[in-house]
This record gives structure tokens, sequence and C-alpha cells, in this order.
């Protein structure tokens, strides 16, 4: 069991939680990600590994509110267990060499795209991040980014914060005024990273996708979360979870990530349900 | 004076068209009577051929005289200095080649039916077994155990009797390996692992889940952290695919996902949290006990037809002929001299069919069994929703990719001298799946003994 240090809400969909599990504290480098079954019954789902406090032994994850398992994440409280927690999982990115990189954060892809950030800032890296949200009221770790970077920019869908538009337009505007990256770092929902990659193809800059794709073990043993790479099938949970944003076949990627759709959909309807009759 | 019928009692068991419903066990076990009447087949030959057939070389006719003699806990206490786990091999041991093939017995009419007897008195033992185990007394070595499939078990086990601190780490949430993920409920009831491992901890075995070793922590932390040698029982857990056309379409799966879903995340039920694919028409690809596993799985998860589809004919199908009988008997499909060549989709992604060819058997290839060849012209579609792909699965390179001076094959199995499991790395023993790639659970825990007495004979000259 695996108790959780901090609980924090960092906007009205997305909470941020610090649980004390010292060995993954220890090991876990930014782009890795954790494994985690709430209860008994509960299922496996992966979520990266936002930040880590290896001194007191904490990881945090951030996670948004998006169905059954999430919400019965959410309703723990500070001081209860979680039930199993597994990492640090898949490879850590790779960050070496890197003089001058754009980090592109999509909505809670923002809180995958931050340890990346930190890590290549403290390495004396020219980061320039941009940040995406649908209005202001979604937007989350500001305050972490700007520490990280040297230039951030934030755009939301509404124009209710930073500038409207997304995160492609920004991206696409410093391009097309001549900067240089060695690399984009882009981590968000699939049809983001998507659009980033067929933005920075125009352009000819690397650029590294983190996939998310439906996982059950993590540890290589199912091939649930398999992408085709390069024409090559691959396993996001010890191949990845990044990969060359240049080879991913998004298309396939998104249709096999909606694979339990009505499953799912039933079972958060159900899960809210019942956590509504309890609050009564 | 001996039972000197041709054929062993027979086994209540569930009827095949209620058994494909539900996930319950479908053999039964024998009742007390059942068993002393089979036990009086065995003529205690004085050469004991049968020992010589078991890779854990259980003490079979002292056993069964124990049975006879209605002392049940004693045939236990037996057994269990050889087994740690003989309440899973009396049920997946493929006895018929192995302890039964030598049976005296055998020659004219059945062997004694050895696995049934010792699950009868596994079985009798977990239900009526009073006092704890005997903790033995602490030798202070430290040995860790990488994975608790059988191997790893039956290694912990053996050393944790000679006095060892035993320490296994698991990679999943439950303890068990291919015994909680991969064989179903209805073959091995998961409260019967449950068990076996409840008893290993009762004579001092430390269990930790959620350990992914290779990543949490290496092999050379394990030792630094005190461990004087390691075993590593990690599997062969890595899924093959045949690389065909639409093979990442929804609606296909890896045996390996199908089985975790179904048997480890309980997905049959209707309290678990983790999904599952309901199809109708479902192609089962491969022949061998882990194909047969998942078809009779998607016919009890409600699935209207089941096919194996197999490459080769019936008579070179890998899995156990009791196993194949038990498909049939519950309305599998068996589609042999079949190879899948395209998985066809639907708009939205979806299996909609697989094209087939049908197969000739040419000469025999390096593995003796005859090549399969295609029919020119012979393509045609299956109609299906699902598709499982059962055609083997290979070592995590996990293991491997972070252990310095591993020696492997290059197909990724762990190089070890045979009659110890040493691997190239000094204190480093492996075996099982790991080491000779998909095979038997019983070889896997002959392996995981051999193993825990050449890591006593290193660790008791210190």
């Amino acid at each position: 069991m695996f108790k959780i240090a901090h609980k924090q809400r960092l906007n009205p969909t997305v909470t941020r939680m610090e649980i004390e599990a010292p060995l993954i504290a220890r090991k876990a480098e930014p782009g890795q990600f954790i494994i985690l079954r709430v209860d008994e019954n509960g299922e496996r789902f992966p979520l990266t590994i936002a930040d880590t406090d290896r001194e007191n032994g904490l990881v945090s994850i951030i996670f948004q509110l998006v169905g059954a398992a999430t919400e019965a994440l959410n309703h723990k409280n500070e001081g209860e267990y979680i039930q199993d927690f597994v990492g640090p999982l898949g490879s850590p990115t790779h960050t070496e060499g890197l003089k001058r990189v754009a980090i592109i954060g999509g909505g809670v892809g923002g809180a995958s795209a931050y340890p990346v950030a930190k890590k290549l800032h403290e390495q004396g890296c020219e980061v320039t991040s941009i940040v995406g949200f649908r209005n202001r009221e979604l937007l989350i770790l500001e305050d972490e980014f700007k520490a990280a970077s040297a230039r951030y920019i934030v755009k939301t869908d509404d124009g209710s914060y930073g500038t409207k538009g997304l995160v492609t337009d920004a991206l696409r505007e410093l391009l097309e005024a001549g900067e240089t990256f060695d690399e984009v770092i882009a981590i968000g929902p699939l049809i983001m990273m998507k659009f980033v990659c067929a933005l920075t193809k125009e352009f000819g800059v690397k650029t590294t996708v983190s996939m998310n794709p439906i996982m059950i073990d993590g540890t290589g043993m199912c091939g649930g979360c398999r992408l085709t790479v390069g024409g090559v099938t691959k396993f996001a949970c010890v191949d990845g979870p990044d990969f060359d944003g240049h080879l991913v076949d998004f298309d396939e990627a998104m249709q096999r990530s909606r694979t339990y759709y009505d499953f799912e959909r039933k079972a958060h309807e159900e899960t809210c349900n019942l956590f509504q009759k309890e609050a009564k | 004076m001996p039972n000197m019928s041709l054929v062993k009692n027979e086994m209540p068991s569930q009827a095949p068209d209620v058994r494909n419903k539900n996930f319950s066990e479908v053999a039964l076990g024998y009742t007390e009577e059942q068993a002393i009447d089979e036990a009086q087949r065995c003529l205690n030959c004085k050469h004991k051929p049968c020992v010589s057939g078991c890779p854990v070389q259980i003490d079979i006719p002292a056993f069964i005289e124990r049975i006879i003699a209605h002392d049940f806990e004693g045939a236990y206490q037996s057994i269990s200095k050889s087994s740690s786990l003989p309440a899973v091999c009396g049920r997946v041991c493929p006895q018929e080649s192995q302890c039964e093939c030598k049976c005296v017995r055998g020659v004219k009419g059945e062997p004694v039916a050895i696995g049934r007897l010792e699950r009868f008195v596994a079985d009798w033992h977990n239900a009526n077994a009073t006092e704890a185990p005997v903790k033995p007394v602490p030798n202070g070595h430290k040995v860790a155990i990488v994975g608790s499939g059988p191997a790893g078990l039956t290694c912990a086990g053996d050393l944790a009797k000679k006095g060892y601190e035993v320490t296994v780490f698991e990679a999943l949430h439950l303890a068990g390996g291919v015994l909680v993920y991969g064989i179903p409920e209805f073959r091995l009831p998961k409260a019967i692992v449950q068990k076996e491992i409840d008893t290993l901890k009762s004579i001092g075995v430390k269990l930790e889940t959620n350990m992914v070793i290779g990543r949490v922590l290496s092999i050379d932390e394990l030792f630094e952290s005190g461990f004087e040698a390691v075993f590593i029982g990690s599997g062969a857990g890595l899924p093959r695919f045949m690389n065909i056309p639409g093979e990442n379409l929804k609606g296909v799966f890896s045996a390996n996902e199908f089985l975790t879903r179904t048997n480890l995340m309980r997905a049959y039920r209707n309290d678990s949290a983790t999904p599952i694919v309901k199809a109708k028409k479902v192609a089962v690809v491969g022949g061998g006990n882990v194909a047969m596993d998942a078809a009779r799985c998607a016919k009890r998860l409600g699935a209207e037809e089941v096919s194996i589809v197999y490459r080769r004919s019936e008579a070179e199908l890998p899995a156990r002929h009791e196993e194949v009988e038990h498909a049939k008997e519950e309305g599998i499909l068996f589609k042999v001299l079949v190879n899948p060549c395209e998985i066809t989709g639907d708009t939205n992604g979806w299996v909609n069919g697989m094209v087939c060819r049908e197969m000739t058997l040419g000469e025999p290839d390096a593995s003796g069994r005859r090549r399969p060849v295609e029919k020119e012209g012979s393509e045609f579609k299956m109609d299906v929703d699902c598709v499982i792909m059962s055609i083997g699965t290979s070592p995590n390179p996990l293991i491997k990719s972070t252990t310095k001076g591993l020696d492997t094959q290059k197909w990724g199995g762990i190089i070890v001298q045979e009659e110890t499991g040493l691997t190239s790395r000094e204190g480093v023993y492996a075996g099982g799946d790991a080491v000779t790639g998909a095979a038997t659970v019983i070889l896997a825990m002959g392996a995981g003994k051999t193993a825990a007495q050449a890591i006593d004979e290193q660790l008791s000259k210190k």
C-alpha cells in the first residue's frame, strides 16, 4: 500500500498527488511513468511521473478526471493509501547534448512535459516552453514552467489567458521567424502531437513525442500498448514511451486508444453516480 | 492386494455445456474413497520408474502408500519434501509425458493417476491441516529471487526450508507469474495458488510485489543491499506477433493480454474495473496450451463461435491431449492446416475478418516436425471480430539490458550451466522460461530446485 502524502487540486479537473514511494523516487528520471491501481478491484493504468522529491521519498503524479479510475483516485484523500504503485517504467527522455529545445505541453500533458523542461534547464539547455489549455481556468504549473524555461508562451483556445490559439500556432510563428531548435519535445493529446509533428516535419526539426496508449502491465508482457513506428511494431511501455514523432502512425494510435470507449463511458457514469450517492 | 483395474478412476467434473459458461474449476477432484481406490492400483515397485519421470523427483510410491494407509497428512508431508506447489502441479503438469509415462501399470492399461492423487493430497491438506508449518532455523544467508512464477517460488521454498532468508521480487501486484495471469481459473483456481504462496510465507519467504527488477533496483543493487546470491526466474513474457497486415487493429490481442485481462484482472467478473472486448466470433491463432486457454476463456466470456487456427495438422498440436479434448467438448472449433496472412478491419479500425491460406505438410524441418507449406490459390476469408495471437513468447529483455556481464542467447534466453543454473555472473543463477524460452510449469520448478541446491552449496561454503 502506498500513502498519499499530499493532495492538491490544480484546477477543476486536474489533481496533483505526492505518493510515498522512496525506491521509485530515488530512481525516476523525466519521461518515465508509473502504473497504479487504486484499490482491490481497480484497473491498472499509467501516469507520467511529474516530479520527484528524492530526499523525502515522494513521487508526484498529476492527473485529469477523465474516467472511472481517475475519479476513484481523486476520491482518495491525503493520508489514505492506494493499493499498487509500480515504477519507474519506460525509458527516460533522451536529453543529452541538447542546447536549444522547444517543449510543447498540451493540457494535462504539461505535467509530463514539465520534468523534461526542468531537467534540460538544469543541464544549461535553452528551453522554450509552449503550453496550451482550453481556457484560463485549466492552466497548470505556470510558476514551475517559468522557472524552468528561458521563454514561456501560453496559448488558450478561447483567448482567456496568454494569446488565443493553439500551441502549433505559437510554434509555427517561431519557426517562420527563423528560430532553430535542436529538438522539439511534444507531450499532450494524440491529436496535438500529430499536428506538432506535421508542422516540424515541414521545417525539418527533429521531434520527440511521448505516447500514451492503453496499458495493463507496463512491463512488456502483453503488447496492449503497441504502436507502429517507422512501419515496425513497438511496445510503448518498454521501447518508449518516447518516439520519433515523424515515424509514429498517429491515426492508428488514435483508433486503438478508443478500443474501450463504450465500456469506459459506462464505467465513468456508474462511478460518478456512486460517488454522488455517497456524498448525499 | 492391489487394485488390478486397467483404467484410472474417473475424476468427477463439470459437464461441458455447463462449464463453458462459467469460470469455476472444470475437474472437481477425487473423494477420499476414490483416492484410496486409485492409490491401490500402485504396485509399489522397488525401482520406482515414476520418480525418474518427475522433474522434482517426488517419492511417488511413498506418498501413495500413505494414502492407502488413510494418512493423508503424512502423504502431504512426504510430497512437500520435494515439491513446494503440489496443488498446482497435480493440476497443470503434463503427467502423461512425465511421471505417469514411466508407470509400470501403463504398459498394459492406464498408468496410476499420480497427478490426480497428488492433487487430492494437497487439497486435503489445504482443507484440513491445522498445524502451522514449522519455520526453519535461520542460517544467516540472504538470497533474492527475481520473479514469483513456478521457478522462483520453488527456488524460494527450497531455500527457505534450509534456513535461508529469502525475498521474492515480483513486478505485478500479485505473486504467481503464469499461475495467476496465464492459466485460467477454471484449470487452476487462484485461491489455490494463493494458499500455496501463503504456505511459503509462513515458512519465512518474504514477498515484495510491484518491484520491477531492472528498473527500480538492478541486480547489482540487490548484491549491494546484502543479498549473497540472486536467482532470476523472470519467465518468457514477451509476446510474439506474426507481422502480418492488420495486426494492430482493435480486437487483435496477444494471448498474454487477453489472458491477463481475464485472469489477473478478472475482467470476466462484473465487479472488475478492467474491460475486455465482448466478441462474437473469435479466432485463436496457435496450437499450444496457451491457445487452448485463450479459446476456452473466450467461449466463457460469451463468444458464439471460437476457432483454433493452426498451421500444422491435428497430430502436431503442441497442446496437451487432455486440453484439446476439453476444448472440443466445450465447443471450440479446430481449423487445422490453416495460416492467416492478413487481418481486415472496418472503417472504425475494428477487426471484421481474417484472410487465411490452406497449408499442406512438407518435409520435416530442423525441429523434426513436418514443415507447413502454403497451398497456392487457397486463400479464403474467415468471418471474425476478434483475433488472439498465441504463437509463443520470448524472454523479456529488461534484466539482460540492465545487468552487465549477463550472457544470453541471440533470442534472449539467459545462458546457464545446466547442472547448476549458474549464469555468466558470479552468484547469479537463472532458471525456467527465462533460460529455456516458453516451456512448462514443472520444468521451471525443476530448474528452481536445481538452482536452490547449487546456491546452497555455494553459500554454505562461506
